[in-house]
């Protein structure tokens, strides 16, 4: 791996945990980058903040339980973690027991946060 | 400008596999390179080396094939992805017990760190589908 110079990357998740793969997929690939030492931070948007769902049960389906995966996060030094104000409000979510603590943004401020990042990486 | 594509949609399905094979391309005739292409989650379907097109349709499948015979140009498949859709290179159908490889020579299987390296390692990465 090329060590050279280091670039910043957000990932933006679009969704639900257990409609597609691809929830699960993108915690992997969240931790695979931490695990290579790769800076990343995390935006949910529209259906994908459903991920942050507090006490998720995904045993009936047979699928991992992504809630708990994104619990840790922090773990691997994953602590920049926002979410999308408008869907959080249209989901009428209580993220305050959220495994990870999240910081709300509005339309302008995750252009602004896109802006910033040399890659968004969209799942 | 270097260039390196995540995959994450079937190639069967939409026109998401198949805008990024003609992005590849014209990436490449426009005299930019590709550092990497990585597939994963229903994108590794696009490395199946068994998939028959209907007549008169072509599909992302062939697009691949037709890249990787005109450019040396690195396709990685996710291995998590790529066993669950049942994508194997002779490796993984010996170490599976399954009876034969699926997929086309010109990919490759490998994880996650793939595409963190095509993250670091590129002007640009671009996904398409998801």
């Amino acid at each position: 791996m090329s060590k050279t110079d280091k670039k910043t990357v957000l990932m933006v998740l679009r969704h639900s945990p257990y409609g597609a793969g691809l929830a699960k997929a993108a915690v992997d690939t969240a931790l695979a980058s931490a695990a290579f030492e790769q800076p990343i931070d995390l935006l949910f948007i529209g259906d994908g903040v459903l991920q942050l769902q507090p006490d998720q049960d995904s045993h009936s389906k047979g699928m991992k339980n992504v809630g708990r995966q994104l619990a840790s996060l922090p773990l691997y030094d994953i602590n920049h973690v926002y979410v999308d104000a408008q869907a959080v409000a249209r989901y009428n979510m209580d993220l305050s027991t959220a495994a990870v603590v999240t910081r709300e943004l509005d339309d302008n401020e995750m252009h602004q946060l896109m802006s910033g990042y040399d890659h968004l990486l969209g799942f | 400008m270097i260039y390196s594509l995540l995959v994450l949609s079937s190639p069967f399905s939409g026109h998401c596999s198949r805008s990024a094979a003609a992005f590849a391309q014209s990436a490449i005739a426009r005299g930019h390179s590709i550092h990497r292409i990585f597939f994963l989650d229903a994108g590794t379907l696009a490395s199946s080396a068994n998939s028959v097109s209907a007549q008169g349709e072509q599909s992302a499948v062939t697009d691949w094939a037709e890249l990787a015979g005109q450019h040396d140009i690195d396709l990685v498949i996710c291995i998590t992805s790529a066993l669950k859709h049942g994508m194997l290179d002779q490796a993984e159908a010996d170490r599976h017990e399954r009876s034969s490889a699926t997929i086309s020579r010109a990919f490759t299987v490998s994880g996650l760190g793939q595409l963190v390296d095509a993250c670091a390692s590129s002007d640009r990465l671009i996904t398409f589908g998801g």
